[in-house]
């Protein structure tokens, strides 16, 4: 009973059934959705296959850290006297399943979750008390993401076994009756051989999946799926359908063509005693031809859109990843713990009662002596008020002119000159992102990233000539910076440029209409209220980029005067976040 | 209720050089700690986890949470200071400071129990006095909140922590060693913080698809029954146990050739490495590997092994070339010590 070209939803059905029988040794499920009645009625039939005791919690993307991790129970404490612990809603949840909407939105609390998959407990050192509890947890992460870019965070997903996407399913393709199997033996009978497990590897390293977690949790999936079937050990279709649910998903790269398998040696496993010599060549021929099977069945089960994609060499996993990062930072804007400090709550201040309840508690002694009330009396020298850290990290986006002009004038210095900024955005922990432009149109060479050493690489890369289409390249740098701002962070925009436009926004040759396009798209740029400066690039500035910077709102300064210390001021200067 | 037993040490697979930082730094405490970076799913969390239950036993005053000296007469907050009182023998302390620790527990604070209920104004210690003389783990290193970074890097500086809080003022003994483990991808780590790590290492995925194969069996058998599992290791983990405990005695009496010196002090010349600070991590963690090889000198072979670990991380002079260092330290290690 293979299941090679099953459809999304009777996929769907699978992950429910296979999730089911172990959450917490699955980690997760990421179901990709929009709110409605088909996630709904898979979220039914996840219902469905738990038993009775298994607990299954909604979790708020915002719930606060006190609330996730426990901490002082006020009300006992205050009633009693005594410090009262209470569970946070991960160690309420040992053995059940926690649900998380909106999971694309997903912030810090991320890695309290990814501690909890990992060890199965939950530390918590807070309001002075030390609480370690059980939390044998599996997630289900409700994806309600629109764009490609909206993702949970990397770290969690890693750890979600399966993830299936529910937005091409018809409501009356999940309404139509199923019947749900129940495993057949439980998963401890199953084996499984080192045949089995080299091929698991194999594929997963064969689609650029480097993390060791895959292949364990393609593991743990085959064998539920064998003991759903029925089978005593591992049999290929098994490990089919456990590499097809877990590993297609994360592939990275395409694994190489049939006709280059078939000529490539079979993986030399290590060097065994010369005793083993002989069964080692049947059995390297063996494990390549199993890998080979399975490499087939789960590539002619990739998705055309997927496949072409990864031909291409550009995957959703790689956007992924650096969006997750993106993610977790947006919500540290919005409040990041940074101590306490004595104030008046009410207005913006937040009332932190624990610390409040700290610096009131040695006096009440002598309070309640003096008081007819009973009870804890607070005065207004103690209340303390929350801090958060507000700091609106920024990303410096570099537009490169690598057009003939330049190329031919400055482009090793404009290169020298960008590498002086993104050194100034290593100390201040910017996120860096490069468009160059040059010949018809403009490229994004690089999505916005913190990793400065790919900024050098990408940059150092780079080669010029064609025309200068300034148009374009404006254009997409107002994208990449907009994008940027939607997602809590403030652009810093740096064109280096000459100024002198040649090819007008359509591509077609012509200064007039090319100058003209590009004044166009500068004063829509200014509309935008971006913050952006222009590096005259010319050997000798004819007024064109100054022109060309008064139209965009742009700060300007000419390369031949600027030189390393010029050039931090001036990145100091634009960033609107300067302490 | 009782943790299950961490993965041993010895079980895990490859990944050599980073469990050699740690074994350098459980013999050598002064050396100062191990930053393991590596991207996700490579095992550091469970190398730093693991490496806690191989840890030998330190001598305290019987009963005192600030782990004190049997012999030493400093006042301490826990009243232990003022009568003589019987030793105890503890296991090495491992304290996880996980996400979202608040300050408060970290530095300790009132006592709130004592309190409201009696109204004394009492200290109750936190994580930096339970990893007193012993080890602070820090997972996601890179994530921790930065008035939690400026907290430790101000008492790693000075070995105490100095309490001013809530009307009280308390002061004790924080040495501790840290080790840190992070994704580099997740975020940059602040400068500062890093030097206060002796080494560095950089763990990948293993290559050879045998190793991959290992790794996924060996953590499948743990995950079906980690007793069983644990048990297969303990003569190995007892040896390597042995072995730490010997070299931390003997460290002591291993000698150090002016040749091994020179050596040392060239390759930092060479590499333009910050400071004093590699030459003397350098030299101690030669130290120690040939105190854990049972040899009684110190070689330039000793040198070359250490050296990547403990100063790649030193030498952040062009912040966009970070990818670069470890081959530029072997480049210089192959041109100044000829290994």
């Amino acid at each position: 009973m293979t299941e090679l070209s099953a459809s999304p939803w009777e996929d769907a059905l699978t992950v429910a059934a296979l999730f089911a029988t172990d959450p917490a040794g699955f980690g997760g499920v990421v179901v990709r959705a929009g709110a409605g009645p088909v996630r709904d009625i898979w979220l039914g039939r996840l219902r469905d296959h738990l038993s009775g005791s298994v607990i299954l919690r909604k979790m708020p993307v915002s719930i606060s850290e006190e609330r996730l991790l426990g901490g002082l129970d006020l009300s006992a404490t205050l009633a009693t006297g005594i410090p009262v612990a209470r569970q946070g809603l991960i160690a309420e949840c040992d053995g059940g399943i926690i649900m998380i909407p909106m999971a694309e939105r997903l912030g810090e609390a991320a890695s309290h979750l990814c501690a909890a998959v990992d060890t199965g407990f939950i530390t918590a050192e807070r309001d002075g008390m030390t609480l370690k509890s059980a939390a044998r947890i599996g997630l289900v992460l409700l994806d309600e993401g629109a764009s490609d870019d909206e993702t949970p965070p990397a770290t969690l997903l890693e750890r979600c076994a399966f993830r299936i996407d529910l937005t091409t399913v018809s409501l009356r393709e999940a309404q139509s009756d199923h019947v749900a199997t129940m495993p057949k033996m439980s998963l401890q009978d199953c084996a499984y051989s080192h045949q089995d497990l080299t091929a698991i590897c194999a594929t997963a390293a064969q689609f650029g999946i480097d993390t060791m977690r895959a292949p364990l949790l393609t593991l743990r999936a085959a064998l539920a799926v064998a003991a759903r079937n029925g089978h005593q050990s591992l049999e290929q279709d098994d490990i089919i359908t456990a590499a097809r649910l877990v590993l297609v998903p994360r592939a990275v790269t395409m694994p190489s063509a049939p006709d280059n398998e078939a000529a490539k040696p079979p993986v030399p496993d290590t060097p065994d005693t010369p005793d083993n010599a002989g069964d080692d060549t049947i059995e390297n021929k063996s494990i390549g031809e199993l890998q080979d099977v399975v490499l087939d069945a789960v590539r002619s089960a990739l998705p055309e859109a997927l496949l072409a994609q990864l031909e291409a060499g550009i995957t959703k996993t790689s956007a992924g990843r650096g969006s997750g990062a993106g993610a977790l930072r947006k919500s540290m804007k919005r409040g990041r713990p940074a101590g306490v400090r004595r104030g008046d709550p009410g207005g913006q201040a937040r009332l932190h009662l624990v610390e409040t309840l700290r610096a009131a508690a040695p006096w009440q002694k002598l309070r309640q002596a003096h008081s007819a009330r009973s009870g804890i009396i607070v005065r207004r020298d103690d209340f303390r008020i929350r801090r958060f850290v507000e700091r609106a990290e920024s990303t410096m986006i570099f537009g490169v002119d690598a057009s003939g002009s330049a190329a031919f004038e400055r482009l090793a210095e404009t290169k020298g000159a960008v590498e002086l900024l993104l050194a100034e955005a290593y100390i201040r922990r910017t996120q860096v992102a490069l468009v160059t432009f040059r010949g018809k149109e403009a490229d994004l060479l690089l999505p916005p990233t913190r990793s400065l050493a790919r900024a050098k690489k990408c940059l150092s890369g780079l080669a010029g000539g064609g025309g200068t289409p300034l148009a374009s390249g404006v254009e997409a740098l107002q994208l990449v910076a907009e994008t940027a701002r939607s997602k809590g962070r403030t652009p810093i925009v740096i064109i280096m440029t000459d100024g002198r436009a040649n090819i007008a926004r359509d591509g077609a040759p012509g200064r007039p209409q090319a100058m003209e396009d590009a004044l166009t798209a500068a004063k829509r740029f200014r509309g935008a209220s971006l913050t952006a400066a222009i590096i005259d690039i010319s050997a000798r500035p004819r007024g064109d980029a100054e022109r060309f910077a008064a139209a965009m709102g742009a700060r300007y300064a000419a390369l031949p005067r600027v030189d390393a210390g010029s050039m931090r001021d001036l990145a100091r200067a634009l960033d609107p976040t300067r302490r | 209720m009782a943790m299950r037993t961490a993965f041993p040490f010895s079980a895990i697979v490859g990944q050599d050089e980073m469990k050699l930082s740690l074994l350098i730094a459980a013999v050598d405490r002064s050396i100062g700690g191990v930053m393991v970076f590596g991207d996700r799913g490579t095992g550091k969390s469970t190398a730093a986890r693991a490496l806690a239950s191989l840890l030998p036993n330190i001598i305290i005053k019987a009963g005192c949470r600030y782990n004190c000296e049997p012999t030493s007469k400093v006042p301490c907050p826990g009243g232990c200071g003022a009568q003589k009182a019987a030793s105890q023998s503890i296991p090495v302390p491992f304290v996880d400071l996980p996400l979202g620790a608040t300050e408060d527990r970290v530095t300790g604070a009132l006592d709130i129990e004592r309190a409201l209920s009696l109204g004394e104004k009492a200290f109750e210690p936190g994580l930096l006095a339970r990893a007193n003389r012993g080890f602070l783990y820090i997972d996601e290193v890179n994530l921790l909140e930065d008035h939690i970074v400026d907290l430790l890097l101000d008492v790693a500086i000075s070995g105490e922590n100095l309490v001013e809080r809530e009307g009280l003022s308390v002061r004790h003994n924080a040495r501790f060693v840290l080790v840190g483990s992070g994704n580099p991808e997740e975020g940059e780590l602040r400068p500062q913080l890093l030097d206060r790590f002796g080494l560095s290492v950089e763990v990948k995925t293993p290559t050879t698809l045998a190793q991959r194969v290992e790794v996924v069996r060996r953590v499948d058998n743990y995950g079906q029954d980690a007793d069983t599992f644990v048990a297969k290791w303990t003569d190995e983990e007892a040896a390597t146990r042995k072995n730490i405990e010997r070299a931390r005695k003997t460290i002591g009496v291993v000698s150090t050739p002016d040749t091994v010196l020179e050596a040392a002090s060239m390759l930092c010349m060479a590499l333009g490495a910050d400071g004093l600070r590699g030459e003397l991590t350098l030299i101690r963690a030669a130290r120690a590997v040939a105190a854990l090889n049972r040899k009684k000198v110190t070689t330039i072979a000793n040198l070359a092994t250490v050296a990547p670990m403990a100063l790649r991380h030193r030498l952040r002079r062009n912040p966009l070339d970070d990818t670069g260092t470890t081959v530029r330290v072997e480049r210089a290690i192959k041109e100044v010590l000829g290994a």
